[in-house]
């Protein structure tokens, strides 16, 4: 594992813009995250927030502007960037017809597998132990939910970039899910994401926050 | 041409020019067609409507290839004209191809005695208006109408892709099934008393659509803009 | 451990789907089951004489083939849409364009292949000689993968919208019109006893044809798709 002090790997986004059905959500959008820190994106509803994370994605293309990984465009790295990051948005991403293990081994397949953790392991973590075999239907959504969380940690991607991470989390749950997160970045991890509740990380984490109603 | 509020005041300036010589170059081509030009030996003056039929297949054509290649540069480059400039192009192109329908089967009926035949011409060209309602219908579907551009940048590609494979297999069905049909042009060379004519109203139809595509991508660049400033203040400058 | 290769991400893929198709095996039978009441339909609409039957029998099993490939066509991205796996392989780190291709490659087999065995027993339903049977399962082999390939782009444009069914078709069934014309084409020619190997050649180009290009064409429209 790199410490997060040797660690040189730099996000940054310039003179961002974004339209969506002619109406311009942002623009002249800078920032910059670093290893070990989160971008927490604020605003109300329709602000932009989700255009944001799924242009980061690399998903959506922004109007204008640019975002480097290391300095070079994401649209022109395209899958090498994308070894780097994992997304979770509002759906899940799983196959309800197929088990949490099966859903694990696609999804550590289409990206840069993590060495040191196994499927089983990823899926203790986010407490499903037991659940490996069920049919991912059968589970309810809070399970679903950490069962797409667990995808984070089965590969090796350094941003994460997380829409709503706790929806249908109890509180439980949500404050699991946070010391995953924190650990995440203390690894030197990056973050961006979205969220209504108030991030609770107990260890000192640098959150960079944006709103985007107030721009 | 790049920015929408240039090309709006240009494409402004250009629109009297193409609809001044449209108007010359059609009434030119109106007169020769019907009372200069000779009538044709064998069909009399039914063939006359070839002056229509023919520019307006050429136009169904010559109207899908500018869209792919303004669909390219929008794909390649993401230039907002280009991108107005093929949903723009797409139901006057639709419009043409309907009209080389029409007369196609008016000129067929004195000739095969059927308002249709399966002339592979005629089915070409009924498959190309397929083409084109595709693209209008996938426009409209989408709603955010940049995205929606981008989508029909790339069926305007994979159509003129297929085009002549389209065009070539339909020759093949009907050598194959129609051997006795009548081609409606024939093969033997036109005396340039007729062939004059046609070109002037090629160039008219030219003329025609320039000024039509012209007049529709402004409308389409105020719409798109109109949450910006110039246009804001474009429309209080008319109402004052 | 590292990124996996090309290959074995193509087959994770492959297998994902026919895994998921296998677990829901009920619904596998109904393109083929689409196939055979058209063309079931087809005789009774044009009359009880052998001679029509058996010249209109190439075409109307293509043309239903045509049909029941379309109806399936609209399931080749829309599950992966709307569970959210198909924003999951726009990130993935393999290029989109090679698991596109896994994907039509599963979805041809759940769906094309069905139709390709049903096949003989429909042309002789339809009176079809024999010796013109082989001609059909080539013209079935080399044409339906086609069509799945120029129908992907299609579905890719149109996976996002509420209502892409009949716009789908719009799309997609122009350009099926070659794909149709040679097979239904060399069937009739093998009936006869003219040698086909000129239109197998062009239903043959066709395919690779799409093969390079559909990918690519489909891996785009899906980014526009859920942009």
């Amino acid at each position: 594992m790199t410490s997060p002090l040797s660690d040189t790997t730099i996000f940054e986004a310039k003179d961002l813009e974004c339209i969506r059905d002619d109406r311009v959500l942002f623009s002249g959008l800078c920032f910059t995250v670093n290893p070990g820190e989160a971008l927490v994106l604020e605003g109300r509803n329709g602000s932009g927030k989700t255009s944001l994370l799924r242009i980061l994605c690399g998903i959506r293309l922004p109007e204008s502007g640019q975002l480097l990984w290391n300095g070079e465009d994401i649209f022109r790295l395209g899958p090498e960037y994308h070894e780097h990051t994992a997304y979770l948005g509002h759906k899940d991403g799983s196959k309800l017809d197929l088990t949490p293990l099966e859903n694990l081994r696609v999804a550590r397949g289409f990206g840069k597998a993590k060495a040191g953790i196994t499927l089983e392991e990823a899926l203790d973590q986010v407490g499903l132990y037991g659940f490996e075999d069920v049919p991912t239907r059968n589970m309810s959504a809070g399970q679903q939910r950490r069962l797409a969380i667990a995808r984070l940690l089965v590969t090796d991607a350094k941003l994460w970039i997380l829409d709503e991470p706790f929806t249908s989390l109890d509180r439980k749950g949500i404050e699991h899910m946070e010391r995953l997160f924190e650990a995440h970045l203390q690894s030197g991890g990056m973050a961006a994401m979205t969220t209504h509740h108030r991030i609770g990380f107990k260890e000192a984490v640098k959150l960079v926050r944006i709103n985007l109603s107030e721009r | 041409m790049g920015s929408p509020r240039y090309f709006y005041h240009v494409a402004g300036k250009m629109i009297p020019w193409f609809a001044i010589s449209f108007l010359l170059t059609l009434i030119a081509g109106v007169y020769y067609g019907l009372f200069v030009a000779p009538p044709d030996y064998q069909q009399g003056e039914s063939y006359r409507i070839m002056y229509i039929h023919v520019p307006a297949a050429w136009m169904s054509m010559f109207i899908y290839i500018v869209m792919a290649v303004a669909g390219v540069i929008s794909l390649v480059w993401r230039i907002k004209i280009t991108e107005i400039t093929i949903i723009s192009s797409a139901s006057v192109g639709a419009s043409f191809t309907f009209l080389a329908l029409v007369t196609g089967s008016l000129w067929g009926k004195p000739m095969w005695g059927a308002w249709w035949v399966w002339d592979a011409r005629l089915t070409s060209e009924l498959l190309l208006l397929f083409l084109y309602l595709g693209i209008i219908s996938l426009y409209s579907a989408i709603e955010d109408k940049r995205v929606a551009a981008r989508a029909i940048s790339i069926l305007a590609l994979v159509g003129v892709v297929n085009i002549p494979i389209i065009h070539y297999s339909v020759e093949w069905w009907n050598t194959l099934h129609q051997t006795s049909s009548v081609t409606i042009t024939g093969k033997q060379a036109m005396p340039t008393s007729m062939l004059i004519p046609l070109l002037l109203m090629g160039i008219s139809f030219k003329l025609y659509y320039g000024a039509v595509v012209l007049m529709r991508a402004r409308a389409e660049v105020l719409e798109r803009d109109r949450n910006t400033r110039w246009v804001r203040e474009l429309v209080e400058g008319e109402i004052k | 451990m590292s990124t996996l290769s090309l290959t074995s991400a193509f087959t994770l893929l492959l297998k994902r789907d026919l895994v998921l198709a296998y677990r829901r095996r009920a619904e596998l039978v109904n393109p083929v089951l689409f196939f055979v009441l058209v063309t079931a339909m087809f005789p009774l609409g044009i009359g009880n004489d052998a001679k029509l039957i058996q010249a209109v029998g190439p075409g109307v099993i293509w043309v239903a083939a045509r049909l029941a490939a379309l109806l399936s066509l609209d399931t080749m991205f829309r599950s992966d849409f709307d569970d959210g796996t198909l924003e999951q392989f726009m990130l993935s780190a393999h290029p989109i364009s090679v698991l596109v291709l896994a994907k039509i490659l599963a979805h041809w087999m759940i769906t094309g292949l069905p139709l390709f065995i049903a096949a003989p027993l429909l042309a002789m339903m339809l009176n079809v000689p024999s010796d013109a049977i082989p001609t059909l399962m080539l013209t079935l082999v080399l044409g339906t993968p086609t069509l799945s390939l120029i129908g992907s782009v299609g579905v890719a444009l149109t996976v996002g919208l509420r209502r892409g069914g009949v716009i789908l078709s719009l799309l997609v069934l122009p350009l099926y019109v070659p794909v149709l014309i040679f097979a239904t084409d060399a069937v009739k020619t093998s009936i006869v006893g003219i040698p086909t190997s000129a239109q197998i050649s062009i239903l043959a180009a066709m395919l690779i044809g799409s093969l390079v290009l559909a990918p690519l064409a489909t891996a785009a429209s899906l980014r526009i798709s859920l942009s």
